[in-house]
Parts: structure tokens; sequence; C-alpha cells
């Protein structure tokens, strides 16, 4: 058992929508420096599990605990504000708006002195400057920060979400369906970037369809069933058929085994 | 251009051209707060009667009722940011589309008109009214301030649109407004600020009308300014789609609108093919936004 303290975590978690249950006592935890994937059935609760974690929406019963401290998110205004960011399958962008722009959306940079405190002119080349260094690190490929967001790939846009949330992101990072609406080869191109955000050491959360990219990239994996979470597997113990079988529950699932484990880290060396 | 200069010798001349540029004055800022709407995606249909109730109103209040004419100025400015206000709260909060909202503003603004008015005209105006009707020589052509003052609404509305975070949020809103919202911009504020900004230069655009016209209208600004305002900002590239365009383009369109109906009156069109010429002309400019478009998607 790892003395890691979970970086965000759920107990009993309640969600009603009229007479549907929509999540019936689910508990979650995210530890340090991992990709936690969240699998489950279409109506099994990982979208509403999703939400109550991001703000979008405010459980009816149960605790949020980010650093151990509770939390009480009314709007995804509120957890942005704690360090989560979320991106969403839709290519939430703004596409006649550069690169650079959509970085820095809703947290422009102005010039120092009168200039930007008086006539508020933005600081447009410090800006760049810095998207595109940000860009280098999480090796993004485009030719320049100016490129209006429309005159990209699906995939090339998904990176530059994905870029914005890990540019903000203090604490962790949630991926909903980031691949959903790509194509095969620019899935792989978010997938890449996915793992390579979760090297830099933000935790990750995905939600996604697809079990071989999600026993790729996770390094655990929730699995949710009628609104509470039913196993907690890795790759390693667990294989594509077993999660399906639990998923969908023709076999039981098998909480406490890794439930409390922190996720694999050889340099931790535990 | 080319096209009126050869049909009259009158178009190329330095007085014509300063003469067009005041008949630009007020659709040019008119079409400023056109532009800001548009540009999120909205549609303002009323600009034209708003802009004749302030006009009246400053008229009126300065002539009639003895106001100050600086307060009867300000009274009818306030009078159009007032409808800005009321649409801003409509489109944001009741959650109206601004197509509506505006017909509805358009006829309200219109009864308010003549029902102030009583059907009268306003003459002769106070000399603080006239102030932006009054010209200046520059470079061998008269320049009215009140063609000074467009040229200056224009820069600020350059200014904030390119070179300020809230330029960049109303561009986001029109773009995706979803996208916009998830970032954390307050949305209905920016569309809330669009619209009051729109009242304003509509109400400026009062003043600069009954500079130009020397005289309190209840007829005017109603008929040609509404179709004029859109079709400057359609033809200055501003997608009516929302989060495409600038104001410069605007400014270039207006000019256009105005050179193509002084060049129409020059070589002496009648005004009801004026209107038929302008109806077709929005059309296609707004056709061609279209295509653009769908070439995108």
């Amino acid at each position: 058992m790892s003395t890691t303290r979970p970086i965000l975590e759920a107990r009993g978690l309640v969600k009603r929508f009229g007479q549907v249950v929509a999540l019936d006592g689910a508990d979650f935890e995210l530890y340090p420096d991992e990709i936690l994937a969240i699998i489950g059935d279409n109506g099994a609760g990982k979208s509403t599990l999703i939400k109550t974690l991001s703000g979008a929406l405010q459980p009816d019963d149960g605790e949020i605990r980010l650093d151990g401290e509770p939390v009480h998110f009314r709007s995804p205004r509120d957890a942005r504000r704690a360090g989560i960011e979320t991106v969403y399958q839709d290519l939430a962008v703004a596409p006649a708006l550069d690169i650079a722009a959509n970085i820095f959306l809703g947290r422009e940079r102005q010039r120092r002195g009168p200039l930007g405190l008086v006539l508020r002119l933005l600081d447009k080349r410090a800006m760049r400057r810095e998207a595109a260094r940000h860009f280098e690190e999480l090796k993004i490929g485009v030719q320049s920060m100016t490129q209006p967001v429309e005159n990209l790939s699906g995939g090339q846009r998904q990176g530059v979400a994905v870029a914005r949330a890990a540019k903000w992101a203090e604490r962790l990072a949630i991926m909903d369906e980031p691949t959903a609406a790509l194509g095969v080869k620019e899935t792989r191109q978010v997938l890449d970037l996915i793992g390579r955000v979760r090297e830099r050491g933000l935790p990750v959360i995905l939600i996604s369809h697809d079990m071989p990219h999600v026993f790729e990239l996770a390094d655990r994996i929730q699995i949710m069933r009628l609104g509470k979470r039913v196993a907690v597997v890795t790759p390693q113990t667990h294989t594509m058929p077993e999660a399906v079988a639990i998923m969908t529950g023709a076999t039981r699932g098998e909480l406490e085994q890794v439930l409390h484990k922190a996720p694999p880290d050889p340099e931790r060396g535990e | 251009m080319a096209f009126f200069s050869l049909k009259s010798d009158r178009f190329l001349q330095a007085q014509n051209l300063s003469l067009v540029l005041q008949q630009v004055m007020v659709v040019g800022v008119l079409a400023i707060g056109q532009t800001l709407i548009i540009l999120t995606a909205g549609i303002d249909l009323s600009v034209g009667t708003v802009m004749a109730l302030g006009q009246i109103i400053m008229a009126k209040l300065a002539v009639a009722s003895g106001v100050p004419p600086l307060e009867a100025m300000a009274l009818g400015i306030l009078t159009c940011v007032g409808f800005g206000v009321l649409t801003g709260v409509l489109v944001t909060r009741v959650r109206l589309p601004p197509f509506i909202v505006t017909l509805g503003t358009l006829n309200i603004a219109f009864a308010l008109t003549h029902i102030v008015s009583n059907d009268l005209t306003f003459s002769p105006l106070p000399s603080q009214e006239l102030f932006f009707g009054k010209t200046f020589s520059f470079a061998g052509a008269d320049v009215t301030y009140g063609v000074v003052l467009m040229f200056v609404l224009y820069a600020v509305a350059w200014y904030g649109l390119t070179q300020t975070a809230w330029g960049r949020h109303v561009y986001a809103v029109g773009d995706n407004k979803e996208a916009a919202r998830l970032t954390g911009i307050n949305t209905d504020r920016v569309l809330f600020g669009v619209y009051t900004i729109a009242g304003l230069s509509y109400g400026i655009a009062a003043m600069l009308l009954l500079a130009r016209t020397e005289l309190g209208d209840p007829n005017a600004g109603q008929t040609t300014e509404n179709l004029d305002s859109i079709t400057a900002v359609v033809l200055g590239g501003t997608s009516l789609f929302g989060g495409r365009g600038t104001v410069i383009g605007t400014l270039i369109g207006a000019v256009i609108v105005g050179v193509f109906r002084n060049g129409l009156t020059l070589i002496g069109v009648e005004v009801i093919y004026q209107y038929l010429v302008t109806g077709i002309l929005v059309i296609l400019a707004v056709a061609v936004d279209q295509l653009a478009h769908r070439r995108q998607a």
C-alpha cells in the first residue's frame, strides 16, 4: 500500500436527474503523475462523474477533495480557478482566431505600464513567444502561431485545445473523449500528446470509448457501471476482454486489488 | 468609381468627394455599431429608426422645449444608448434572437419618433447642434468636423477590436460562443457591452445627421440607413455568421455605398431605382459571404 495522497478524490457521489440516478455513490481517486482512464457503458455515469469533477454539475451528495481539502465547485470557472482544465471532444476552439490567441483566450496578457493599465494594450508578441515555446516543449509541430486555427487539421486543432489545457492546468487535466471526432492518424497525434503532457508531470483523467487506446495510455483504469465504480484495474493485471466483462456486468469487479495502489512508477522505487 | 467619373465629370472633383464623405459619415458611424453586432453573429435592424428617434429628441428639446443644446444632445444620445441596453438585456437575459428583438425596437423607435415629434419638423437648430456639419479647409477640400469625428471613431473601434482582450472576446463570441464560454469568457457581458456601444454609435450618428440636414425631421434616417449600414458591413468583408471581419473593411464598405449612391444621383438615376440597385447589391454581398462560408465548412 502506498502512502501517496490522491490529487483529486471523491467519496460517495450521488447525482439524480428526476427519477434517474446517474451517480449512485461513486468513488474516485487520481494520483500524481498518472493517466487514469474512466470507462463504462453508455449511462454508466462516467459523463456525470466527470461533470461533477469539472464543476459543470453539482453532486446531490458525497464529497470531493482536492489535495485533501474538501472543495465545492459551483461552475467550471471554480474548477478552473482551482487548477483543473478540461478538454472537450467537440473541438472547443475559436476557429477564426490564431493559435496564440486561442491559447491565451480569456487569459490575455497586456503590456506592462500605462499602455496595458490605461489603454489595455495586448502584448501580442509575448503571447506568441510563450505559445511557441509551449508548443515546442510539447513537440506539437505547427508552422506559425499566427495561423488561424481553422487552417489546421482536426488533430492539430485538438492539439491546440490539449496544449491550452496543459498550459493552464496547475493540478490536473480532464480529457473528455478528446479523440472521438478525429481520424486514425490524428487520433495518434493527440494520444501521443496526452502522453507527453503526463510526462511533464500533469495528471490526466481520460474518458474514452476506445479500449486499445485506454490500455495503451492509462496507468490505471476505473470501470463504471450503474452509477458506481465497480473496479479499478491496470493494463498489467487485466486484459481488454476482462475489463469489458467487468464493464458489462459479466464479471464482478475486483475493487480492492489496485484501488489504493499508486500508479506503477519505477523511479519512485517503492 | 471609374464608371461614375466617366459618366459625370463632377464625380472626381474634390468638392464632390468631400460631399460623398459628408454623406458617408452618418452611415459610416452607424456601421461601426452594426459591425460590432454582426461580429458577434447578431444583427441590428433598428439602427435607422433608433438614430431617427435620437435626432428628433435632440432637435425637439433644443428648438421647442428650451433645453440647453448640449443637454438635448446628451439626452438624444442617451436614448439611443438606452435602446442598446434594452436590446442587450433582451438578447442576453431573455435569450431572444437579435433579429426579432431589433425588428421590434425598429417599430418602437419609429412610433416614438412620430409620437415625440407630432410629425413636425424642428428648425432652426442652435449652433452647437450644427457644429459637426461645419467645415474647415484642408488640402484644397472642405473637410467636415463630423467626418473627422467619424475617422476618430473608426480608429477607436479598430484599436478596441484588434489591440485589446475585449476585442478578441468579441470575435470569439461570434466565432464559437460555447468555446468562448468554456475558456471563462463572460459571453453575456461581452454581448451586452457590444449592444450598448452600438447604441452609443447610433446616438453619435444622430448628432451627425442633425448637423448635416440642419433640421429635426421625423422622416429622416428611416429608409436607406438600415440597409446601407448592413451593406457597408457586408461589403467590407464582415461575415454575417460572426467572428470574421474588420472595422476598416466596414469603412471602405461605407465609402463604396456612399460613392454608389452619389454616383447614381449624379448620372441621374431616380431615387426609387437606387433602392432597387442597393437592394440587389446587399443580396449579392451576402451571397458572396455565404459561398465563402460554405467553402470553409
